[in-house]
């Protein structure tokens, strides 16, 4: 399948992704309203920049092979789809208890204070050109391909 | 009939997946003795507290079973294994046949030492049917008493509580959650649980049940003579593996069914996952019965593989829990009780008492074996990755990761690479 990999030796940290994928998960897909508005309410990019001295790199949900996070689940809101191979995630589901975070050991699957839910990657489902990060990346740090 | 699997609970889910990875066609019959589909039974506090409705309990869709082609027995005991014939005898007095076994029976609830605990007003808190026998009674109940202060018990009493019952925990350790937690986290959890109006009794058992002469129940009598007024009495102390049929099948039982590193019983085409087996854990390196939910299905999982002919060596067993306290989070993984007198441990711990968070992490020479969080426990599984991968940790890394907030940064790079960013094709 098509992931997003992202390339620490290109990141330059400038954060880019993040609010292309804030906008792409808003209600409003307007990025102004989407920072300023909806964030207020709980909207929550998937996308995390982590950065130290020398490197930063963007991470999301990596919709592995054998996921930890879909077993672990106690409410079945995270499961495999066996024919996109997309870890699926249904909020309705999810009842918060954070189990998959403690799991997964990519660190890309945040909370959602605000509604007690999860937040993960989709790779921007039904979007026509593919995931918002990798569109929004000035320096191709980020590329969606079959590896 | 090729693949029989006796038990349906989340290792029994994990073996489907597991055979039909490698074995699309080859018929699987499940065998199940309550009379729902696989459901969360961690769920079953969630329903208890009224939080989410009976349809949630549900683990897959309705069509998964058909999907899998998996043929479905529910509300069915097996009365005996014969080995010889290969062949199982239900409760229905049918008879089935099998070439590859998977016994997958969990486990039964712990019974403890106490007087009386026949007869009405008694619950045990392990499967879906006892959320719904309590939901039932919970408007006539104005106390419960929970005996077991784990995290079965804590989070049973806390349903209650949420249902405006008048909750009780008695724990006969020194404090709650001996096995998960460490003393700190389960201080502030107890702090917690009591602010929130429950009491907690540490350090004494139950002894007697008392009724009234009608039968009525009236409370519990503890060992130090004190006396709690309950019209519930719920136990929920844990459970223990439900090995009686392997036993009278002659499969070799320790404190669970004994299993190799194939999840292979040693007896031909028997295998055995989940809360029944005892399996390898990585941490402590022996085998071990450890019933907690995330290591179940993963069980399952290798087993089915390996029944459906794909040798494949379970990755071991890392006990872990997840668990929220009426609002607040916690986490524990690993070896989190080392002996405070071996000098091979390294332990660090962080306590901001305004924010009610709590970090302990512990080292092993030079790797993290285990770790506790309490409040913030957002960056759990970066902890977790450095246990699973085994990583080794230097000094910096160890005063990073014990500041809090580690990241994929602090991985090896080679391994960042590996699992990041491999090579394109």
């Amino acid at each position: 399948m098509k992931r997003i990999y992202p390339d620490r030796e290109l990141c330059i940290g400038c954060g880019l992704c993040v609010l292309g994928c804030l906008a792409a998960h808003s209600k409003s897909h307007d990025l102004v309203l989407a920072y300023k508005e909806e964030r207020a309410k709980g909207l929550v990019s998937r996308k995390r920049l982590i950065e130290d001295d020398e490197v930063c790199i963007a991470i999301s949900c990596r919709h592995c092979e054998e996921p930890e996070c879909v077993p672990v689940c106690i409410s079945g809101a995270l499961t495999k789809d066996e024919v996109t191979g997309i870890t699926v995630y249904d909020a309705d589901k999810c009842v918060g208890c954070w189990t998959c975070i403690m799991a997964c050991p990519y660190g890309a699957i945040q909370r959602d204070k605000y509604n007690n839910k999860i937040i993960k990657c989709d790779l921007c489902a039904g979007r026509e050109n593919g995931p918002a990060c990798v569109e929004a990346c000035p320096n191709r740090a980020l590329r969606y391909e079959e590896r | 009939m090729a693949y029989v699997i006796i038990g349906n609970g989340i290792a029994s889910l994990g073996a489907i997946d597991g055979i039909r990875k490698y074995d699309r066609n080859t018929p699987i019959t499940v065998i199940g003795a309550e009379n729902t589909a696989a459901y969360g039974k961690p769920l079953t506090s969630y329903l208890l507290a009224g939080r989410i409705s009976p349809e949630r309990l549900s683990m897959r869709p309705d069509d998964y079973y058909k999907g899998k082609n998996v043929n479905l027995k529910l509300a069915t005991y097996i009365n005996k294994i014969d080995l010889e014939a290969r062949e199982l005898r239900t409760s229905e007095g049918e008879q089935i046949q099998f070439e590859k076994l998977l016994l997958a029976t969990g486990g039964k609830p712990y019974v403890p030492q106490v007087n009386g605990l026949e007869g009405e007003g008694v619950y045990n808190f392990t499967a879906a049917k006892d959320a719904y026998r309590l939901i039932e009674s919970v408007k006539d109940l104005k106390r419960a008493v929970v005996i077991g202060g784990g995290l079965i018990g804590l989070k049973a009493a806390e349903s209650l509580y949420n249902r405006g019952v008048e909750v009780a925990v008695v724990e006969s350790d020194q404090r709650i959650l001996p096995l998960a937690y460490d003393g700190e986290a389960a201080a502030l959890i107890a702090k917690r649980v009591e602010e929130a109006g429950m009491l907690v009794r540490c350090g004494v058992s139950g002894k007697n049940i008392v009724r009234d002469k009608s039968g009525k129940l009236r409370g519990i009598l503890l060992e130090d003579k004190s006396f709690l007024e309950a019209d519930a009495i719920v136990i929920a102390i844990g459970v223990v593996s439900n090995t009686e049929l392997a036993e009278q099948a002659g499969i070799r039982v320790d404190k669970g069914i004994v299993v190799d590193d194939n999840m292979f019983t040693g007896k031909d085409g028997i295998y055995a996952a989940g809360d029944v087996a005892q399996a390898r854990d990585v941490i402590f390196d022996k085998d071990k019965v450890v019933p907690v939910w995330s290591n179940a299905y993963t069980q399952g999982y290798y087993a089915g593989r390996n029944m459906a002919g794909n040798e494949s060596k379970y990755p071991g067993t890392m006990s872990m829990s997840s668990i929220s306290f009426f609002g607040l989070p916690t986490i524990s993984v690993g070896e989190v009780n080392p002996d405070p007198d071996n000098s091979e441990y390294e332990i660090y711990t962080f306590f901001d008492e305004r924010k009610q968070s709590y970090r302990k992490l512990v080292f092993k020479k030079d790797q993290l074996v285990g770790y506790v969080l309490v409040g913030d426990i957002d960056f759990a599984g970066m902890y977790t990755s450095f246990i699973k991968f085994k990583f080794k940790v230097d000094a910096i890394t160890r005063k990073r990761l014990s500041q809090g907030e580690p990241d994929v940064l602090m991985w090896p790079d080679e391994f960042f690479n590996k699992a990041w960013n491999p090579d394109s094709k």
